[in-house]
């Protein structure tokens, strides 16, 4: 059976009106509710169908971040992750850690872990970089399997159905193998309350990136942080003639 | 029976016209459908016009000459009430807040009074006091069409009753134009004013029969930092009021709303709204929301509590909202309940306060009653600090005499007997007027109607809504 591993990262919760700081470094993070990012919601869930299913045989949960991500940990594990790992990055340097940093942790913790499948959302609301799935499977030179929608098991055989510009397309991959989880994989579960008293129980393992010999400054830098430009009011008239006018003044006709 | 007033004519219309604008009179009895029926569909008037002025001047300007004219009017909203009082009986001029919308001032010192006029729609006041880290201290499940000055005048209950109390104590403030025309300026600012009668109370769930409210004042409690949010399985309405004791006593002072539906009406959004219960089969669910300024100390406070109702066994099944959405959707099982039960057909619906022990025997007690008449009988609603508030609704394809003769006066003497009261907060509108006396004396009804009088003393505001024929 499977160890899998599921990648969890806390986010500003989707349903926040994200504000811009006034310096235009990043967004506003403080007093703000951040919640686990949905694809992982996805990816958690599929990990604990595998196991229900009695395909995994235990579900490793890691999140990296700073003291605030135990809470996204207690999420997974309430769901039904068997443990946790909380790879610690001070709030200041988290965000100078990109995907490329993130998928060498994953890497490294798959080798300690000996984990056979790891599953992640397919890209975080906040960056929406998508790329950590795809990294971490380059720097194991495992197979990907990404914007999954569907995936059976069998025996080391993960046949993953895609989601594509022209339709589905299905895929098998020899394990080990990573999955990134699309939208329409799964619908995830709410933690039922003996659960959560349980997931409190769950074992959660600290350790910083150093310990696994990441190097977490990346070579990118933000330079600005801004607002979408804000749509202009729109006029009204009283014809078509003016109308046709209008459009012909702007050039649009 | 129609009131002895007078019939509008055209030249009616041509001075509302020049009161407000040719686009403000709306004469076409098309676009007059929506305002002449209520939303659940039970009322219907046959208004021809629709008034909707801008100002407070305009208002006082429309009800003065229609003072004098004898002409009856219909101050309506967002036209969201349950009993019949927004909607014209015969051909009441409808004056509508709907482009009174302006939203006036949050005062800039103490920042926590907002100040706007009557029409703004809930929803939109509250985003934009959002704005400002504070909240409107009412919520309920019509935000989204429902105006500030009609919750006022009917005193909406709502979701957020249970901490911040009733509109009574937190609207500062009103200005409302009296029948005559008179505009009578009680906008206070002030929490703490003893000067004299409050006259301003008399506004508040008067359901526009003695006053037309055009702007109001409002005490807006902080935003909360922390929201929580708990959907709790209970099987027994013991284990219910067990849950509900023991989260006033551990939860206190962050507890915000405590919230109930049955069986019957899970199943209800489930197969009309196809929504999801994200637990197992209960008896009854329970929504448990705590806000608060400080999210550890809050999540420290619910997990002890569901903690020790976990031990003891009250509670066997559960979840906590961990975003946003989640809490959303779950909030969706119990604000939606009006709209699942609308696709049943025909609603009767009773809104009682009773002490909360025998609340769902009211539940129980009607279902014997009406066996084998309608569709369902099912129960929801709030459960309070001392008493409960039950939706009580009964269904069936559509409106029948026999089921309307068994349920009333029963649920109505039901109520009296427990000493509850008939409308705890929908108001008494036009179809629960001439129940008042199993929760009002006599005395005081008597009085109510001198204080009629005494507003309007021709009767054209709101007619045959509130109080008795006789």
């Amino acid at each position: 059976m499977a160890r899998v591993l599921v990648g969890v990262k806390r986010v500003i919760d989707y349903a926040v009106k994200i504000r811009v700081k006034p310096d235009k470094s990043g967004v506003v993070t403080e007093g703000v509710k951040h919640s686990m990012n949905p694809f992982d919601e996805i990816a958690v869930e599929e990990a604990i169908r595998l196991k229900e299913k009695k395909l995994a045989s235990e579900i490793v949960a890691v999140t990296c971040g700073p003291t605030q991500n135990q809470e996204t940990l207690r999420t997974a594990l309430a769901m039904g992750a068997d443990r946790g790992i909380h790879v610690e990055i001070p709030a200041d340097q988290c965000a100078k850690a990109g995907p490329l940093q993130i998928s060498k942790i994953f890497a490294k913790l798959a080798e300690q872990e000996k984990a056979d499948l790891i599953i992640l959302g397919k890209q975080a609301i906040d960056g929406d970089n998508n790329q950590t799935a795809q990294m971490t499977a380059a720097v194991l030179d495992w197979a990907q399997g990404t914007f999954a929608s569907e995936l059976k098991l069998e025996g080391d055989e993960l046949t993953v159905v895609r989601e594509v510009d022209g339709g589905l397309e299905t895929v098998k991959l020899k394990m080990p193998a990573v999955v990134s989880a699309d939208l329409r994989l799964n619908e995830p579960r709410y933690a039922t309350l003996p659960n959560i008293m349980k997931a409190k129980k769950k074992k959660v393992a600290k350790i910083s990136p150093k310990d696994l010999g990441v190097e977490i400054a990346s070579s990118i830098e933000v330079v600005e942080v801004t607002d979408p430009p804000q749509r202009e009011a729109g006029i009204k008239v009283e014809s078509t003639e003016e109308l046709v006018s209008k459009l012909k003044e702007s050039g649009l006709v | 029976r129609r009131g002895n007033y007078a019939t509008a004519t055209a030249t009616d219309i041509t001075v509302f016209q020049d009161i407000i604008g040719h686009n403000h009179v709306l004469t076409d009895p098309s676009e007059l459908e929506g305002n002449n029926i209520d939303w659940i569909k039970t009322v219907r008037g046959q208004s021809s016009i629709l008034l909707k002025p801008k100002t407070t001047a305009e208002v006082s300007k429309i009800l003065k000459y229609c003072n004098d004219q004898k002409l009856a009017i219909c101050p309506q909203g967002g036209n969201t009430g349950l009993v019949g009082g927004s909607v014209p009986v015969f051909d009441e001029i409808i004056l509508s807040t709907q482009r009174m919308n302006d939203f006036i001032s949050v005062d800039p010192v103490a920042g926590c009074v907002a100040v706007c006029q009557a029409g703004c729609v809930l929803e939109a006041l509250s985003q934009e006091l959002n704005k400002h880290d504070i909240i409107v201290p009412l919520d309920l499940g019509a935000k989204g069409s429902c105006h500030i000055g009609g919750n006022i005048s009917t005193n909406a209950g709502g979701l957020r009753l249970l901490r911040y109390g009733s509109l009574r104590g937190s609207v500062l403030g009103v200005e409302a134009v009296l029948a005559d025309g008179t505009i009578l300026d009680c906008l206070s600012t002030l929490r703490k004013d003893n000067t004299g009668y409050d006259i301003k109370q008399l506004m508040i769930g008067s359901e526009g029969t003695l006053g037309f409210v055009t702007a109001v004042s409002i005490l807006c409690p902080q935003k909360p930092k922390s929201l929580n949010l708990a959907f709790l399985g209970v099987d027994t309405f013991e284990g219910l009021l067990h849950v509900l004791r023991k989260a006033k006593q551990d939860l206190g002072e962050i507890l915000s709303a405590v919230e109930f539906l049955d069986s019957a009406c899970m199943g209800l959004v489930k197969t009309h709204l196809n929504l999801t219960n994200p637990i197992g089969e209960h008896e009854f669910y329970m929504l448990i929301e705590t806000s608060g300024s400080n999210t550890q100390h809050d999540e420290e406070k619910l997990s002890s509590f569901l903690d020790e109702i976990m031990t003891s066994q009250t509670v066997s099944d559960g979840t906590i909202a961990t975003d946003l959405n989640k809490m959303q959707a779950i909030w969706g099982l119990r604000e939606r309940q009006a709209e699942a039960l609308l696709h049943e057909g025909y609603n009767f619906k009773y809104d009682v306060s009773l002490p909360t022990h025998v609340m769902y025997d009211m539940v129980l007690d009607t279902r014997r009653h009406l066996e084998g008449l309608c569709t369902s009988v099912v129960g929801y609603g709030h459960l309070g600090k001392c008493d409960g508030n039950l939706h009580l609704n009964v269904t069936c394809p559509q409106y029948n005499q026999t089921i309307a003769s068994a349920v009333e006066p029963f649920v109505y003497e039901w109520t009296a007997k427990h000493k509850g009261s008939i409308s705890a907060e929908h108001g008494l509108g036009f179809k629960k007027r001439n129940y008042i006396s199993y929760s009002k004396s006599n005395e005081s009804i008597t009085m109510m109607k001198k204080i009629k009088k005494l507003f309007d003393p021709n009767g054209i505001l709101n007619p045959y809504k509130t109080l008795p024929d006789t």
